[in-house]
């Protein structure tokens, strides 16, 4: 992935970093990336990503968690069957309190592995056109492609009011 | 310890908001190596952790009778303690988790060092079942886990509910921290050098800020919010069961649940406070911990002081209204009894002294919210002292009644875990940024924005 040939452009202002994406995604550009040191809302309505499938992952881990609470305190039960307080082996309503616990235990350990997977994290090695300013102030696109697309992208980058643009 | 940059003179320019070049260089200057005050305070903790270790040891030796245990009470300070700081926790998740979820804004100035102080006080409060038990070293019994004997754990049981309620709430509060740390680990490792920025990277998992990273965290940190506010709820409910769901007068009582969660929120917000004002001016952070930030703390401890004090009242009136001969006992002797001086004092901190919050000169005062702060932690360590030891020492026969009272090795494990507790809150704020870079930034105009522009 590093081998990518790209272009990256460095912007000391949001508006001119959503400038940029606005064109590259006008000129057809879907090969893209966008460093940023804060989640801004303009950034993402500028890419118009799908829905986070990591939200999937919640709804699976959830329910595992509950499903997994009550067969641990129902089967244990009937395993050691001992009678407390005269209620029922399987007394259901304190298994509430288990299968609560274990849908949110199981659920959030899952929500994390989720983005996790989806954000291809652990990410140890170089990230083509990452610049320390992206986590201090500084906004980052860089653009994939070919010779003549990158030649392009360069003119857009500059046009929006890039700070700098250079090769990765 | 990472950095470099030095930090703004105090109190600059605290009219204008911050800009991220500067958020990231005040907050990531707290790391700076630390000076002689930090190494004289980390001393003095260690001491008394480890005096706090030698009473443990001292107990193991010669068995629970060094305590002050007196038949039939068998739940004295340490379930005190146990209570207190899982309280202490849930303030941190109400700021990081709750007020997320509700938007709210202030919270980011001040929730990285609440959800620190909420792992740690789970941490210290887990301590407690063990150190209570006379052989400590069979604890894991409780955990449900087949076995030789074929023996598992009741599950109709509170106390096993809380195994699994304080477990998991470690768990979750202790990946909601790491979570929330990856993006500003990350700003750390780009202004660090050397073998810095290699552990800083490895801990940030190589975070970059791509758009396909922020995409994924940003809905993973809100679903880790939705699970941490019901549990949050949850945790101090089964906690309260522990108590509720026996037939002891004073403790079998459906109030006892939203009592103890609003209890806990509000210790807990005492406790922040506690703590953020000398962490706030030992790092200058004045621009970032406002005094707004101080002002919306102090609301919601009246508030939950308020709910306090009308659970309280509620008590005692069930107690009267039920014309349960044994409930009314137990709660005048709870007032009026041996222990009168302890639910005085609960009273005192709990209800009656939060109440000067009303004034709005009283919450925008750091001093006098710190010592209102400090009157907090010790009112409700003594509301769960007077809730466990009053009904205890009271219950239905009069030949079993006694007088309980702590003896020094409990009262140094007590100090111990005030040491243990404070020791990794030492270590986090010098390795750890304690305030949030990156919410901070984004409350902030961005660079490009009309608020911005200078």
């Amino acid at each position: 992935m590093s081998a990518r040939p790209g272009v990256v452009a460095v912007f000391g202002r949001l508006d001119a970093a959503v400038a940029a994406i606005e064109s590259l995604k006008a000129k057809g550009y879907a090969n893209y990336r966008v460093y940023s040191p804060v989640p801004r809302p303009e950034l993402a309505d500028a890419m118009a990503k799908k829905e986070s499938p990591v939200r999937l992952f919640t709804l699976f881990g959830a329910l595992t968690g509950t499903a997994f609470g009550f067969f641990y305190a129902i089967a244990t039960s009937l395993d050691w069957p001992l009678v407390t307080g005269g209620k029922p082996i399987v007394s259901w309503p304190p298994f509430i309190v288990i299968g609560f616990e274990t849908t949110i235990l199981i659920g959030a350990l899952v929500t994390v592995a989720g983005m996790f997977l989806f954000a291809g994290l652990p990410k140890l090695g170089r990230a083509p056109g990452y610049d320390p300013r992206f986590s201090d102030d500084k906004f980052g696109v860089v653009a994939f492609g070919g010779p003549a697309q990158l030649a392009e992208a360069r003119e857009i980058f500059t046009a929006a009011g890039a700070e700098e643009v250079k090769d990765v | 310890m990472a950095t470099l940059a030095a930090p703004a003179p105090p109190g600059a320019r605290a009219e204008t908001p911050p800009s991220y070049a500067e958020t990231n260089r005040d907050i990531i200057a707290t790391l700076r190596p630390p000076g002689r005050k930090y190494f004289i305070g980390m001393a003095f903790v260690l001491a008394g952790l480890a005096f706090g270790a030698f009473c443990w040891a001292w107990q193991l030796r010669f068995g629970l009778g060094v305590t002050g245990y007196t038949p039939p009470i068998f739940w004295g300070t340490y379930i005190t303690c146990f209570v207190f700081w899982v309280g202490i926790a849930h303030s941190g998740t109400l700021i990081s988790a709750i007020l997320l979820l509700f938007r709210s804004g202030w919270r980011t100035a001040v929730y990285r060092t609440a959800e620190a102080m909420t792992v740690f006080a789970v941490m210290t409060a887990g301590l407690f079942p063990i150190l209570h038990l006379g052989r400590a070293w069979y604890f894991y019994w409780v955990m449900p886990y087949p076995n030789f004997r074929g023996v598992w754990s009741n599950f109709k049981s509170p106390l096993v509910w809380d195994v699994f309620a304080i477990s998991t709430y470690l768990t979750v509060s202790a990946t909601f921290l790491l979570m929330g740390l990856i993006p500003d680990v990350a700003a750390v490792r780009d202004q660090a050098r050397g073998w810095r920025k290699k552990l800083y990277g490895l801990v940030s998992f190589g975070w970059k800020g791509s758009d396909r990273e922020w995409h994924h965290f940003g809905r993973m940190y809100l679903y880790l919010a939705g699970f941490a506010t019901p549990l949050v709820l949850s945790v101090h409910s089964v906690v309260s069961w522990d108590f509720a769901m026996s037939i002891v007068p004073g403790w079998h009582a459906t109030i006892f649940a939203p009592y103890f969660v609003a209890g806990a929120i509000f210790s807990g917000c005492g406790m922040v406070i506690t703590i953020l004002v000398p962490l706030r001016k030992a790092f200058h952070l004045e621009r970032y911990v406002q005094v707004r930030h101080f002002e919306s703390l102090a609301k919601v401890c009246l508030l939950t002081a308020s709910i306090v004090a009308y659970a309280y009242a509620t008590e005692f009136f069930m107690a009267w209204y039920s014309g349960n001969p044994f409930e009314r006992a137990s709660f005048y002797n709870r007032a009026f009894g041996q222990y009168w001086w302890a639910t005085w004092i609960m009273l005192t901190c709990n209800a009656f002294i939060p109440q000067l919050l009303w004034f709005k000169k009283i919450r925008t005062s750091i001093k006098s919210l710190f010592v209102i702060s400090i009157f907090i932690n010790i009112g409700m360590w003594f509301e769960r002292f007077v809730i466990i030891v009053t009904g205890l020492s009271h219950e239905y026969e009069p030949w079993q009644w006694r007088y309980y009272l702590p003896r020094w090795p409990e009262l140094g494990i007590v100090l111990g875990s005030f040491c243990w507790f404070s020791m990794w809150f030492l270590l986090f704020i010098k390795f750890f940024p304690s305030v949030a870079i990156a919410e901070v930034k984004e409350a902030l105009p961005p660079p490009g924005t009309r608020g911005a522009e200078r």
